[in-house]
Parts: structure tokens; C-alpha cells; sequence
């Protein structure tokens, strides 16, 4: 495989006659009824695009209207929608469909060898119900809105707010259900249709953490849906379970809905992890350091993060008791994500690097996660945190992790398998140019918020005293620094599907299953299933690992 | 393409992604297996709040499950085992490949037995809790005969509705589940090969099974029903 | 290939177990046990429970990754009502200066 990467095989037929998932047949139907795990992810692809973009409005009207100090833009009742919104879009259906439902739903079934994933069918319903959700949530968007936050907290949402909190709630709870149709196939998938010789410890850790992420979908999403339900059963009926009149507990919808929103956090990150694996060993030319603590730390991961959602609610009258126990727990967090830190440095060294796009992606990734993850142990700790929470602190340590860490390794991602989904290649330099626009766009953006947030300016507010002014006008412009970052590779995407070069099977010369395929691949992956002989990242070993029967 | 003609040489029912028939069924349970763990999490956030609030209100709860109909609840209890029993023939009888006729035997009795569990919950008990003023949301009366606590009962009563619905609307998607298999079942679809889909819905079915095992002690019997002096 | 067959007389066995064991759940409820009440109902609700499960559900006779994946889903749920109840029954507790006086509480709910 290493051998003849970017140049086609003499006597293939040219690449327009051959028949890939792409032009298999052609046609709207073809693609809304199509059962291919390429096409749905593809169709997944542009729908998160499309909330990403319409997400990424919504803070950048945020943003223009923080640039004064008594708002410059909107009313304080339309800031709380945006912020709303905002987190919303982005977390409900961007974060969280964003690495699985793409990257995972194409290269799951060819990573393992397989032709699809185990149902096929439930993974194009998966997408139909996340659509579903998005239409009810962009229909509250334009009807007027949300503004209780992302997180819905009762009795606010429940009892008091006039805006549209039923029709996002059905959205949010609809889209779980996409989730969990993901994680299902994803855990069923990996377990049953493993290739012939790939043995647990010979799968990609992009593997792995798509199947410590699929655990988080299945064990965690159901809960947010129940919660969410009666959430909006008490707000229909006004009477329920988190009512104080009949002596319900309102913190008790907090617990309920972080013991799936802070693993959801992990759904997030643990692709993005995943990622990293794949792209810092090939850009390094290296097998992975460690490669059963990178494996067994996202399983630790995806079962840790379930036991530490109470750092959420140390200020909002939890018992001090439980946020003792939740604290701990919450620095044991740390230690898992730490090793992959460790072991991703420890590849590069005395690695052949280089530097193309995707790998400057990782290199943004392994630093941005590093401070997100380390102010996240301020956070952990019950004295600072009182002082730290509900401050632009949090804003700022959660979007080193969403953005700094999840885009970025999402973006990497897309940038490192483009051409085995497309069969071209982008222009490497304006993807350089971009990942370096967008690391320094966000940086700008979010690294004055830790200051704005330990000064005590607190989030959600749609005015603010006029001494914190300059840090926010810098944060302003890194944004918009930042978006015109993200319009870039939008556009050079859309550019190479029809103009960039032809990529060939393996223009990196990676390793791994789905760059024995042509790209963009056959329907059905591969014409005979591969046996594997090899363990992941063998780059030292310049054969395929690949025998074929 | 080779592999067209390699998968349809394979019986009715297979699917084009799978090496064999036998891959293909473990994966189907496999599957159902994990979503009824999706579904353990989605009832137990109900199962984690009704914990919460019954140690925060005890006195309250224990007054609420006096109110419902042991008798009622216990009938229901026998009525969803055997439901259980004869999911678990109908797939026995495919196995074994018996006749159709027995399948579908099986299959329509299943229905009928859950669709009685429904008409004893509908009819009997949430019907007679509307006419007491116990639905919350719709009339509900605090009596003043419950006392200092009287003001939590409410509470009870959403439980009570939340787990039960919830649990009917489980039971009721079974039953449209099996009435598209016992439309297969005539169609000859099953035999000793493949009875996969009757297997994983079997699956389900004991599953809702269980969710009523539980449901029925924690509303109905651990309210100090000793307290009345024994029995209705 | 098919699964494995579970016996007739084993199903029928089953359900009588079953019913038998929800005459006796029904009947214990009447008798003043105190906090056994609750203990009784839920130790013959989870035996029920295991008797489906491993006949009618066949997990007596399914690989070790079943009983794995079940085991998982009582266990997240466990964790679910255990943290839970960690924050909602110790919220009233009085916290107190000492380091070791944070273990007062918790002595004392033992005994």
C-alpha cells in the first residue's frame, strides 16, 4: 500500500467510466431512499453544515452586539434568545452528530471491513428523525424563539418563559433518537462484522472511540428524552414531577439532564479523539505510542464521564456532600484524557512529521484540548468554581473543548478523508491558510473570555460594565476572524468535488482498511472482504496488511 | 456482479450486508438487545425520580398507592405473564416448525391477552380515577382527609400516570408490531431458518413484561395496605 | 442455523413460578413488615424479573456479550439513582468546620 499511493493502477479503467457509490444511479430518490452508509453520511454532512452555519449566525450576532458595553445591537430579550439559539443549534444538532454521523457513518463499516453497517435501513431513519427535530427547532427559531438556555432548567422553562419551549424540546427529544439509532448500529456493527484477522486490539482507535461514544449514545440519550418529556408534559398540563407546588425539586431536572449532557460532552470529544489517532500517526509516519491505554482510556473516558455530572451544580444548591463526591470524581476524568495527551505528544517523537492540513488541524486539536481540559480542573474544584461559575470562564473552558478540540479534530477529520469520500483532493494551500486563520481566529475569540470570566463578568447578559470593554471588542474581532475561517474551506470543498485533482486511493499514504479502496469507494466497499494481518499504524512495515483471498 | 449472484443464492429475508443468515440473526438480537438497554435508561430516569420522591415523601406516596386497586393491578400482573408465555410459544412453535396456523395461534392470543391488559387499565382504573378527581391536571381533588401531606399526593398521581402510560404505550406498539407478524406468519414467512423477527420482538414484548414486574409493587403493594385493615 | 429451544414444560414452568410468585408479593404487602415491606416487593419483583429474563428472554442459554450488555444497562441505572440520591438525601445535612467533622454525618446515618 505504501507503494504507488497517489498514481493510478496501470490498466484501471479512468476514473469517470469506473462505478462508484457516487454515480451508482443518480437522482433525488436515489440519494433520500439510498440504505448506503456513504450516501447517509453524506446527507448528514450537509445538514450539520447547514446548522453549523445557521448556529455560527447566531454568534456572530451575539458577538456584534457585545462590541458595547450597553449592547449594541438587540434587545436583552432577543440576546437571551440568541445565546439560547446559539447552544442550541450547535450542541443538539451540530456537536453531537458531528463526527459520528459523518465521518463515523462512512468509515465505521470500512475501517472493519464490511460492506455496510448492520441495518442499514435504521441508519437512514436515523437521519429522517434528526431531521425531524432540526425542522421543529429552526421552526421555533423563526417563531419567536428560545430563552431559558440550552440547558431548560425548571422551574424558569417549565412555568415562566413565553417563548418557544415546547417545539425545541420535541426536537431535542426527537434528534436523541437519531443518536441513539447511531450508537446502536455503530455497537452492533463493531461487534458482528469485524473482517476476517481484525481482532480487537488490530482496530483503528478511531474504532474505539466510536464505540465508546456509541456507548455514551445508548446509555445516556434515553434519559435526556424522558427528562425532556416531562419537561414538556409539565409545561402542557402545568402539573409534574419537577413542580414545587406539590413538592417537586427543580434540581432534580439538573441531575437528570447532566447525567446525559455531561457525557455528552464525551460525545463530542471522543471522536475528535479518535481522529487524532488516525491523522497523528500518519502525518508522523509512526504506529501509535501505547495503543491499549489510547483504546482503554476512551472506554475509561465513556464510563468516568457518567460520574462526574454534578460539577454542573455545585452553586445551585446541591448538597455540599455530593459535591465532594462529584469533585473527586471529576478530577479522575482528567487522567484518561491526559494519557491520550501523552501518547499523542510521544508519537510525534521521532516521528517523520509533516505538515499538511489535517495534521496542522491535530497540532491545533492537541494544544487547544490541553487548555480546555486543564481549566476544566479549575472548574472541578468546589472553591474556585464557586467564583468561576456562571462567569465567561465557563464560556471560554467549554469552547476550548467544543471548539478548540471537537471542530477542530472534526475539520481535521474531514480534511484527512475528503479525498476517500470524494475522489479529489483541495488545494493545500488555502487549507493550510485556513486551519491557521481559524487557530488564531479562535484563539482571539476565547482566550480573552478566561480573563473577561476570572475578572467576573458573568455570561448570558446582554450588557456589561464599561471596564471590561476592550476584551470583548478583541473577542468580537477574533470571531469574526474565526468565521470567515470556517466560510474558507466551505468553499474550496465545494470547489475540489468538481475541479480539484484527482486523489487516488491513498494520497497520504495512510493506513488502514478504507485506503485499500478505490476512492470514492464502491457501493458495497470491497469487492471480497479483506483479511487482516497486521496491527494499526504499522507504518514501519512497508506491505499491506492486507491479505487477499 | 459476483456478489449479486453469491447473495441471492441466499433464502428470503437475508440482507445484502451480512456473510450469512446466522450473522445476520445474531446481529438482530444483538441489536434489540441494546435498544431494550436504551429503554432501561428511559424508564429508569422515571424509576431514579419516583426513588427520589418517594423517600422525600413517603406519607404521601403510601396514601396515593392506597388509593389504586390492588386487585385490579394483580389481575393485570397474571394477565401480562401469560401474555409472556404465549409470546414465548408462538416463537417456539416457529422453531419447531410447526404450521403456520399454530404461529399465528399463538401470535393472536398474545395480542389478546395485552390488548385485555389495556382494557382492564383504560376501563376499569384510569377511568374510575378520573371520576374520584385523582388525575392530575384534569380536576384533581386534594382530600382533606389525607392531612398535613395532602398537598403531595398530587405527585403520586403523576407518577402513577407517567409510569402506566408510558408502560400502555409500550404495550400498545407491541401489539401493532405483532399484528404486521402474524400478517407475515400467514404469509408462510416463518419457518425453523428464520423466525428472527418473531424472536426480537419476543424480546421487546418480555421486556414491557418486566417494566409492569416492577411497576405493580412499587405503586401498588408497598403502600401499607396493612394499615386498611386488610384487603378491598 | 436456529437458536437454541427451550422446552415447553420449562415455559410452563416459568409461568406458573411466576404467577405463583405474584399471589405471594400480593399477599405479603398486607402484613406490617416496616421498611421489610419494601425489601420483600422488590427482592420477589427482581427474582420475577431474572426468571423472565433468563427463560422466556433465553438468556440462560446466550453469550457472555448479552448478560454483558444487561449488566451494563442496571448498572448505568444504579449509577443513575445512587448519585442522585447522594445529592437529594444528605442536601438537608449541616456541614461542619473540621475535615473529619464531614464524616459525622455520614457516621451518624449509619447507626
Amino acid at each position: 500500500m505504501s507503494t504507488a499511493v497517489t498514481d493510478m493502477q496501470p490498466g484501471a479503467p479512468p476514473e469517470s467510466s469506473r462505478v462508484h457509490y457516487l454515480n451508482a444511479n443518480y437522482g433525488i430518490k436515489s440519494w433520500l431512499l439510498t440504505t448506503d452508509h456513504k450516501r447517509i453520511a453524506l446527507l448528514y454532512l450537509g445538514s450539520i453544515t447547514l446548522m453549523f452555519f445557521v448556529g455560527g449566525a447566531f454568534a456572530v450576532l451575539m458577538r456584534l452586539h457585545l462590541i458595547e458595553p450597553q449592547g449594541a445591537l438587540v434587545e436583552p430579550d432577543t440576546y437571551n434568545k440568541l445565546f439560547t439559539m446559539h447552544g442550541v443549534m450547535m450542541i443538539f444538532f451540530f456537536l453531537i452528530p458531528s463526527i459520528p454521523a459523518t465521518l463515523g457513518n462512512f468509515l465505521v463499516p470500512m475501517m472493519i471491513g464490511a460492506r455496510d453497517l448492520a441495518f442499514p435501513r435504521l441508519n437512514l431513519l436515523s437521519w429522517y428523525v434528526y431531521i425531524v427535530g432540526a425542522i421543529f427547532t429552526l421552526y421555533a427559531a423563526i417563531s419567536g424563539g428560545l430563552d431559558t438556555g440550552w440547558t431548560f432548567y425548571t422551574p424558569y422553562s417549565s412555568s415562566f418563559s413565553h417563548t418557544q419551549v415546547v417545539p425545541v424540546a420535541l426536537g431535542v427529544f426527537i434528534t436523541g433518537f437519531s443518536s441513539i439509532l447511531t450508537g446502536l448500529n455503530f455497537v452492533v456493527t463493531i461487534h458482528k462484522m469485524r473482517a476476517p484477522g481484525l481482532t480487537w486490539f488490530r482496530l483503528p482507535l478511531f474504532i474505539w472511540a466510536m464505540y465508546a461514544t456509541s456507548i455514551i449514545f445508548i446509555l445516556g440519550t434515553p434519559v435526556i428524552a424522558i427528562t425532556i418529556f416531562l419537561l414538556g408534559l409539565e409545561r402542557l398540563l402545568h402539573i409534574g414531577i419537577f413542580d414545587p407546588a406539590i413538592g417537586g425539586d427543580p434540581i432534580l431536572f439538573q441531575h437528570l439532564f447532566w447525567f446525559y449532557s455531561h457525557p455528552a460532552v464525551y460525545i463530542m470529544i471522543l471522536p475528535g479523539m479518535g481522529v487524532m489517532s488516525e491523522v497523528v500517526t500518519c502525518f508522523s509516519r509512526k504506529k501509535i505510542f501505547g495503543y491499549s491505554f489510547v483504546a482503554f482510556s476512551s472506554m475509561a473516558i465513556a464510563v468516568i464521564s457518567f460520574l462526574v455530572w454534578g460539577h454542573h451544580m455545585f452553586v445551585t444548591g446541591q448538597s455540599i456532600y455530593a459535591g465532594l463526591i462529584f469533585s473527586v470524581l471529576s478530577f479522575l476524568v482528567a487522567i484518561p484524557s491526559a494519557i491520550k495527551v501523552f501518547n499523542w505528544t510521544a508519537t510525534l517523537y521521532k516521528g517523520s512529521i509533516s505538515y499538511q492540513a489535517p495534521m496542522l488541524y491535530a497540532m491545533g486539536f492537541i494544544g487547544l484540548f490541553t487548555m480546555g481540559g486543564l481549566t476544566g480542573l479549575f472548574l472541578a474544584s468546589l472553591a474556585t468554581d464557586v467564583h468561576l461559575n456562571g462567569t465567561y470562564f465557563i464560556v471560554a473552558h467549554f469552547h476550548y473543548i467544543m471548539v478548540g478540540g471537537a471542530v477542530m479534530a472534526y475539520l481535521g477529520g474531514i480534511h484527512f478523508w475528503w479525498p476517500k469520500i470524494t475522489g479529489r483532493m483541495y488545494p493545500d494551500g488555502w487549507a493550510r491558510f485556513a486551519a491557521l486563520v481559524i487557530f488564531v481566529g479562535f484563539n482571539l475569540t476565547f482566550f480573552p473570555q478566561f480573563m473577561l470570566g476570572y475578572l467576573g463578568m458573568p455570561r448570558r447578559y446582554a450588557v456589561y460594565p464599561a471596564e471590561f470593554q476592550v476584551l470583548n471588542v478583541v473577542s468580537s474581532a477574533g470571531a469574526s476572524i474565526l468565521g470567515i475561517g470556517y466560510l474558507i474551506p466551505l468553499i474550496y470543498f465545494i470547489w475540489s468535488m468538481r475541479y480539484g485533482p484527482v486523489a487516488g486511493p491513498n494520497p497520504w499514504g495512510a493506513k488502514g482498511l478504507e485506503w485499500e479502496t478505490p476512492s470514492p469507494p464502491p457501493t458495497e466497499n470491497f469487492d471480497e472482504i479483506p483479511v487482516v494481518t497486521e496491527e494499526a499504524y504499522d507504518y514501519a512495515n512497508p506491505h499491506t496488511g492486507v491479505a487477499r483471498g | 456482479m459476483a456478489d449479486a449472484a453469491v447473495h441471492n443464492a441466499h433464502p428470503p429475508g437475508f440482507a445484502h450486508q451480512f456473510e450469512d443468515m446466522e450473522q445476520q440473526r445474531e446481529a438482530g438480537t444483538l441489536g434489540m438487545w441494546v435498544f431494550l438497554v436504551t429503554e432501561i435508561m428511559f424508564f429508569g430516569g422515571l424509576f431514579a425520580c419516583y426513588a427520589v420522591y418517594r423517600a422525600l415523601h413517603l406519607q404521601a406516596f403510601e396514601l396515593g398507592s392506597r388509593l389504586l386497586d390492588v386487585r385490579f393491578g394483580a389481575a393485570n400482573t397474571a394477565v401480562l405473564i401469560a401474555s409472556s408465555l404465549t409470546m414465548a410459544l408462538a416463537i417456539h412453535s416457529a422453531q419447531t416448525g410447526k404450521r403456520k396456523s399454530v404461529v399465528m395461534f399463538y401470535l393472536a392470543l398474545t395480542m389478546i391477552l395485552g390488548a385485555a391488559f389495556l382494557g382492564i387499565k383504560f376501563t376499569f382504573e384510569w377511568r374510575h380515577d378520573f371520576l374520584e378527581h385523582l388525575v392530575p391536571g384534569f380536576g384533581f381533588e386534594v382530600r382533606p382527609e389525607w392531612g398535613a401531606v395532602g398537598h403531595h399526593v398530587p405527585m403520586f398521581f403523576c407518577f402513577y400516570f407517567f409510569m402506566t402510560g408510558l408502560h400502555a404505550l409500550h404495550m400498545i406498539i407491541g401489539i401493532g408490531i405483532l399484528t404486521v407478524l402474524t400478517i407475515m406468519a400467514s404469509r408462510g414467512r416463518f419457518n425453523e431458518q428464520y423466525y428472527a423477527p418473531l424472536e426480537v420482538t419476543g424480546l421487546y414484548w418480555h421486556f414491557v413484561d418486566i417494566v409492569w414486574i416492577f411497576l405493580f409493587p412499587l405503586l401498588y403493594l408497598i403502600g401499607g395496605h396493612y394499615a386498611m385493615g386488610g384487603g378491598h | 442455523m436456529p437458536g437454541h429451544v427451550v422446552p415447553v414444560r420449562v415455559y410452563v414452568g416459568v409461568f406458573l413460578a411466576l404467577l405463583a410468585l405474584t399471589g405471594l408479593t400480593t399477599w405479603v404487602a398486607y402484613f406490617d413488615l416496616g421498611a421489610m415491606n419494601t425489601v420483600a416487593a422488590l427482592a420477589i419483583a427482581v427474582t420475577k424479573m431474572l426468571l423472565v429474563i433468563l427463560f422466556f428472554m433465553h438468556v440462560k442459554y446466550s453469550s457472555g456479550l448479552t448478560r454483558v450488555i444487561i449488566l451494563a444497562g442496571f448498572f448505568w441505572f444504579a449509577i443513575l439513582v445512587a448519585l442522585t440520591l447522594s445529592d437529594e438525601l444528605t442536601r438537608h445535612w449541616t456541614p461542619s468546620p473540621a475535615p473529619w467533622g464531614l464524616l459525622l454525618p455520614l457516621i451518624r446515618g449509619l447507626f
